[in-house]
């Protein structure tokens, strides 16, 4: 077997919340927004990330980019530990991990031209480049993703929500990068732009052989561009399996609340499906529930549920649940 | 079923077309600034009174401290604004050409007020967007430095300033540019607090480029457009400010003069008659700070997000 | 028949232009009825519904008419329409926090609207509220009603819009987005509660939406938007069984769906449309993949098919469904 290129183990990212008004000596709360996250991730492989908002998903990203600090754990990143780096020893490894976010026009810097914006990864990291080479560079990864190379003096303002996505995957891979990270790339773009951009990352991956982590809400998007997928709830991996088994054969009670709440576009079987609809809300991250953390809103839940944190247990080769009373559900059976 | 076609394939179809240049922000905002009549009015005085003040005196009969003594005394029959004696403005109680005057007043007020707008630029945008971009305890020492300086009666120290260590514009100077950009580092925090958490920032941080160049890349460029209106809504400002001073008496030293001393002098000799002595400086002074106000609306409406 | 649009057209008054957002969209609606009135952005769909509650940016304009229960809200005075608006017809947006006050107590929002447009006293308002979150099954409503807006989530949120837009018993229900800013798990509770409210109030209901999903289990009725125009109009089942307009089959068919295993999303082709720059003819004629030389310069008619289903495309319906 392969090595991972990416293997979290027991990450944790919290935060320190001031409460407003407070004293500068009370003491802050602690915000648990991703607790012992552990998963690999294989070269060449698309793991999804999915969850609600506040399930800490986009934080899970962050931390693997770098750009917020883990509290604990280990991120190993080709063997080596990018937790334990300074923030200049982890400069050389910014260059392989790359990432995409949500929005496409906020994430370009709106007083830069397009060629700018993709060239600042290379003139980060290969300021050697001469001038003609780099813009050479950036107009083949123009062309790559779909962009006229001509539209290089253009500015984001002028381009349309999937263009400018189309943009910030263009600067995402001009370094060639080995690890690219998606945030929510395609849940602001229409959904005929949607397929478009969901099937140029797809296209990109196998042929730069990329391996992809891919956080989204929307299962089915997830679903459609993963090889395996991690279900998170509020800081915590709930289920962990292939793109296949987790939609059919789910086993955590939060997985298969999740796909039964994602409405399918097929009257006929919209009608017919089970609708067992969560109660209740979110717990607030600063107080999550003692034991698991889904035990408040969980049909299944039992006294014990609130004792200790469920450990990740492995019921079929590649999937593991965090439940003691897992139960697989077919709750597409309906369509077969 | 034709549904599916790359568009690189699509891209290769079209070929080359020659490159397109883009409209940036930048360009947009002068349009709409050029539309704009009363910011292209203040815009035209103020070339005009910048005109006034750099080739006025090739055009001036007199030097500035040249005194008349013929006319000391006979200044309200004698010292009238005429073109054929060559003292256009008239003169002055001392005899000197009021023209010339007016023009050196002119040069001084907006050197003031570009200067001071100038630092406040500079030093401001870069001291507030280093706070706000370093955040935490940085920020908070940063902040409370420009708190402290802020409490400071400036006016007063100023003026206790020129006292000791004498009149002279180098003072003057030295204690606007002190002042000025405390405000400029203020706003420029703010904004830079909200700018940081745009996702572009984010991005150029995961990528690995240096902080100080986010800084200038980044963030600076996207402060600018609240940085250029507040700057020139400065500088009157400024201009009022050298004026107050002059006025008191304290601005800049004789024979150099500004507006602010020429409206004093003008002002205290309205008994006797020689009103020009007044209305020419006065009519200067007004029709630059309304120059500097009307663009500085017209950039505020043309840079201006909401608008977009 | 409780709602009649006929012709409805809505323009802005740009700087750069005039935009037309909406050009000659006509449905009806009957008691009872629930529409979806579905497109991406720029498609006119939430301009139709603005245009109709005269809720228009003031530099846009409506045209047409709009027959509700016999009256033309077009052309009523703003107070009468205030008076229908509040009487008669309740609206939810995709951001509740735009219509609910953030410093006042949710119980004086909702009283204020039952004494104000019914007469009723200040303790029988209050009575009534707490009956309607009751309704909208907001746990301890007798107590959290003291809330403010911010003390609740958005789930919460949404749940008291839609009972503060329920408190008149409105006869027509106009739900914008409601769902787009939630979570899957809160929105099925939501679209759950808005087939409850359809059934025991028994009120109409037009929900306008990008997400076909969340159409396929709610709607009697869908109608498809693009450009301002009507594509296809007709029963949810045969519309989305049999769609008969390319725009209709390309977006079906670029939605990922969970029960199925596509190696590849179909797409279509290029961008949503510019508004300020649409084409003569046909709005989708750009992206279409049956395009002909008519489609860009002639606007095709919006013919009745099968009875009850209507669609608007040059090419024949055999066609584009071979």
């Amino acid at each position: 077997m392969t090595d991972p290129i990416l293997s979290l183990r027991d990450l944790s990212v919290t935060f320190d919340i001031r409460p407003r008004g407070a004293w500068p000596w009370t003491k802050s709360l602690t915000l648990h927004a991703v607790s012992e996250m552990s998963f690999d991730l294989k070269p060449g492989e698309c793991l999804g990330v999915v969850g609600e908002s506040g399930s800490g998903k986009s934080t899970l990203a962050r931390a693997i980019v770098g750009t917020v600090p883990s509290t604990s754990g280990q991120i190993n990143f080709e063997g080596a530990n990018l937790a334990d780096m300074t923030p200049r020893q982890r400069r050389i490894h910014r260059r392989d991990v790359q990432m995409i976010f949500q929005d496409p026009l906020a994430a370009l810097n709106p007083r830069m031209t397009v060629g700018e914006i993709i060239a600042e990864p290379l003139v980060t990291h290969e300021p050697g480049l001469g001038r003609a080479d780099r813009k050479a560079r950036v107009q083949e990864m123009m062309k790559r993703v779909g962009l006229l190379p001509n539209l290089i003096n253009r500015y984001p303002h002028e381009f349309s929500g999937g263009q400018c996505q189309r943009i910030g995957i263009a600067r995402a891979l001009i370094l060639r990068p080995k690890l690219l990270i998606c945030d929510e790339p395609v849940s602001a773009l229409d959904v005929s732009v949607q397929a478009q951009v969901v099937n140029l990352l797809r296209e990109l991956q196998r042929d730069m052989g990329l391996s992809m982590i891919f956080i989204a809400h929307d299962l089915s998007v997830v679903k459609h561009i993963s090889d395996r997928i991690v279900v998170m709830y509020l800081g915590r991996q709930m289920e962990t399996a292939s793109a296949e088994v987790i939609t059919t054969r789910p086993e955590h009670p939060y997985t298969q609340a999740l796909i039964a709440s994602v409405p399918i576009p097929d009257p006929e079987l919209e009608r017919k499906r089970p609708r067992a609809t969560l109660d209740g809300e979110l717990p607030s991250p600063i107080s999550p529930p003692s034991g698991c953390v889904f035990r408040t809103r969980c049909p299944k839940a039992r006294p014990s549920c609130a004792e200790a944190v469920p450990p990740m247990i492995q019921t079929a080769p590649g999937h593991r649940v965090a439940c003691p009373y897992h139960e697989a559900e077919d709750l597409l059976a309906a369509s077969a | 079923m034709p549904a599916y076609s790359s568009d690189a394939e699509r891209l290769i179809e079209v070929g080359h077309l020659a490159e397109v240049q883009g409209r940036s922000l930048w360009a947009d905002a002068r349009t709409r600034f050029v539309r704009n009549k009363a910011a292209m009015a203040g815009l035209f005085l103020l070339f005009v009174v910048a005109a006034f003040a750099l080739f006025g005196q090739f055009i001036a009969q007199y030097e500035r401290d040249t005194i008349d003594f013929t006319l000391i005394g006979a200044n309200m029959r004698q010292g009238v604004p005429s073109i054929e004696t060559g003292h256009y403005f008239g003169t002055d109680a001392s005899g000197r050409d009021l023209f010339a005057r007016v023009v050196q007043g002119t040069q001084i007020s907006l050197m003031v007020g570009i200067i001071g707008a100038l630092v406040a630029v500079i030093v401001g945008t870069l001291y507030g967007a280093i706070a706000g971009y370093a955040g935490g305890r940085t920020d908070d020492i940063m902040m409370r430095i420009v708190d402290v300086l802020m409490s400071i009666p400036f006016m007063f120290v100023l003026i206790l300033m020129l006292v000791i260590f004498g009149r002279s514009i180098f003072m003057l100077f030295l204690g606007i540019g002190l002042i000025s950009w405390l405000d400029m580092a203020r706003i420029a925090r703010g904004q830079t607090l909200t700018i940081k958490n745009k996702e572009f920032v984010e991005v150029a941080h995961a990528t690995g480029v240096a902080p100080f160049k986010i800084i200038l890349k980044h963030i600076v460029p996207n402060l600018l457009g609240i940085v250029i209106v507040y700057a020139t809504l400065l500088v009157p400002n400024m201009i009022i400010f050298e004026s107050f001073i002059s006025f008191l008496g304290l601005g800049v030293q004789e024979p150099n003069t500004s507006l602010g001393a020429l409206i004093s002098e003008g002002a205290s000799n309205m008994a006797y008659g020689v009103l020009w002595q007044l209305y020419f400086p006065l009519i200067f002074f007004v029709l630059t700070i309304f120059a500097f106000f009307f663009v500085g609306d017209g950039l505020r409406d043309a840079l201006d997000p909401k608008d977009r | 028949m409780l709602l009649n649009i006929d012709n409805l057209r809505v323009t802005f008054d740009t700087p750069d232009g005039e935009v037309n957002a909406v050009n000659g969209v006509s449905f009806q609606l009957d008691q009872r009825e629930t529409l979806a009135i579905v497109g991406e952005s720029g498609s006119g769909k939430s301009q139709t519904a603005f245009a109709m509650m005269g809720l228009l940016a003031r530099n846009g304009k409506a045209s047409g008419q709009v027959n509700f229960d016999g009256t033309d809200l077009l052309k009523l005075s703003p107070r009468q329409l205030n008076k229908v608006r509040s009487d008669q017809i309740g609206m939810i947006f995709q951001d509740p926090m735009t219509s609910l006050n953030p410093y006042i107590r949710i119980s004086d929002q909702m009283a204020e609207v039952l004494t104000l447009h019914k007469g009723m006293s200040k303790k029988d308002a209050l009575r009534d509220s707490i009956r309607m979150l009751d309704a909208v099954k907001i746990p301890d409503a007798a107590n959290r009603i003291r809330s403010y807006p911010h003390e609740f989530s958005g789930g919460m949120r949404q749940r008291i819009m839609i009972a503060m837009s329920l408190l008149c018993r409105p006869r027509l229900l106009i739900a914008d987005e409601p769902t787009t800013a939630l979570d899957v798990t809160v929105q099925a509770q939501i679209m759950q509660l808005l087939a409850d409210i359809r059934d025991d109030f028994g009120t109409a209901i037009i929900l306008i939406t990008h997400d076909l999903g969340v159409v396929a289990g709610f709607c009697d009725r869908t109608l498809v938007l693009y450009g301002g125009q009507i594509m296809e109009d007709g029963p949810t089942d045969p519309t989305f069984a049999d769609p008969t307009h390319p725009y209709t089959r390309g977006l079906l068919r670029a939605v990922p769906r969970l029960d199925r295993t596509d190696d590849e999303l179909l797409t279509i082709a290029g961008e949503p449309p510019d508004m300020s720059r649409l084409p003569q003819g046909c709005p989708f004629s750009a992206r279409c993949d049956y395009v002909r030389n008519v489609c860009p310069n002639i606007p095709p008619e919006l013919r009745t098919f099968d009875g009850n289903r209507r669609r608007a495309c040059h090419v024949s319906r055999e066609e584009v469904t071979a």
